[in-house]
């Protein structure tokens, strides 16, 4: 595991490419990048392009939902990490709710834990463009969290 | 009214939205239909898993394949195509989809209001009674909208 004990107190600046190189296969391919941190936790981002497009000139519906996804898992797992827990993480479900249609602009979202217990997490994802305050999307998501063997 | 109705034909539709965009990327297929569902088919795909060391689908694609279908249900359901846009997907994961398994989405359009469709289905990786998630959704008809003028399905 990583040494923490040198690590400063203050929030590091991240490595954003060797945390983009953590994501799943399927978001890397899909071009999710981590850009930077907000509150100790990924702020992921992921640029408009074809292989994301649903109806002509927005976003599809699955993409969106497999960005709020991704960062709901990202920000579980920074947490996990920052509290040195080990650990095996099975999806129980995801609720996506589609607020605005998703432009062909760079997009943001951000994973908050809403409750860590020892067996499972809930995880709140919002995903914006260009307006913080006028979301795209949201998500809750259950994550079960095993320790592993 | 002197114009015959057009049937409505998924398969048809399948090809032509798999040509590009998301869905291409996706490589969904056409699997089968009845008269108020869709079900189609996401091959397994190496650059989709869900983790670096399992040859299992990510979740994300799942996604996507059951809001396609979903979409699919209810324009055959209605015998047409008329733009909609999800306001509410919810997925259940039973259990990870079998290693280098496709997978098929099914998705029912059981009611249609004027404004919305309600639509719930199921994935799966071979066997309908064993799935490895179930969905529930709501959409809603965007070409009713006045406030819009649709250029684009």
């Amino acid at each position: 595991m990583v040494d923490r004990q040198n690590e400063p107190l203050a929030e590091p600046v991240p490595d954003t490419v060797a945390a983009t190189a953590k994501l799943t296969p399927y978001a890397r391919s899909l071009g999710i990048k981590v850009g930077g941190m907000e509150g100790g936790l990924p702020l992921l981002t992921i640029e408009f392009s074809n292989i994301i497009e649903g109806r002509p000139g927005a976003f599809h519906g699955g993409a969106t939902a497999g960005l709020l996804e991704t960062a709901g898992y990202a920000a579980l797992r920074t947490q996990l990490a920052a509290d040195d827990r080990e650990a095996i993480l099975k999806p129980v479900n995801i609720t996506v709710q589609y607020l605005a249609a998703g432009l062909p602009k760079p997009t943001y979202a951000l994973g908050r834990i809403t409750r860590l217990g020892r067996r499972s997490a809930n995880v709140t994802v919002e995903a914006w463009q260009d307006d913080r305050e006028r979301l795209i999307a949201s998500a809750v998501m259950n994550i079960m969290i095993a320790e592993p063997e | 009214m002197t114009s015959k109705p057009v049937q409505f034909d998924p398969e048809a539709m399948c090809k032509m939205f798999s040509r590009g965009g998301h869905p291409g990327w996706l490589d969904l297929r056409y699997h089968d239909h009845g008269t108020n569902w869709v079900a189609l088919e996401l091959p397994w795909r190496e650059d989709l898993l869900g983790e670096e060391d399992r040859l299992v689908l990510a979740s994300g694609p799942i996604i996507s394949l059951l809001d396609m279908a979903s979409g699919m249900s209810i324009w055959t359901t209605a015998k047409a195509f008329e733009p909609v846009a999800t306001l509410d997907l919810r997925v259940d994961y039973q259990r990870p989809a079998k290693e280098g398994s496709a997978v098929i989405g099914r998705a029912e359009c059981y009611k249609v209001t004027r404004s919305a469709a309600f639509v719930r289905g199921i994935a799966h990786d071979g066997d309908p009674e064993n799935p490895v998630a179930t969905m529930a959704g709501v959409f809603m008809n965007i070409a009713k909208d006045p406030r819009k003028k649709q250029i684009n399905g």
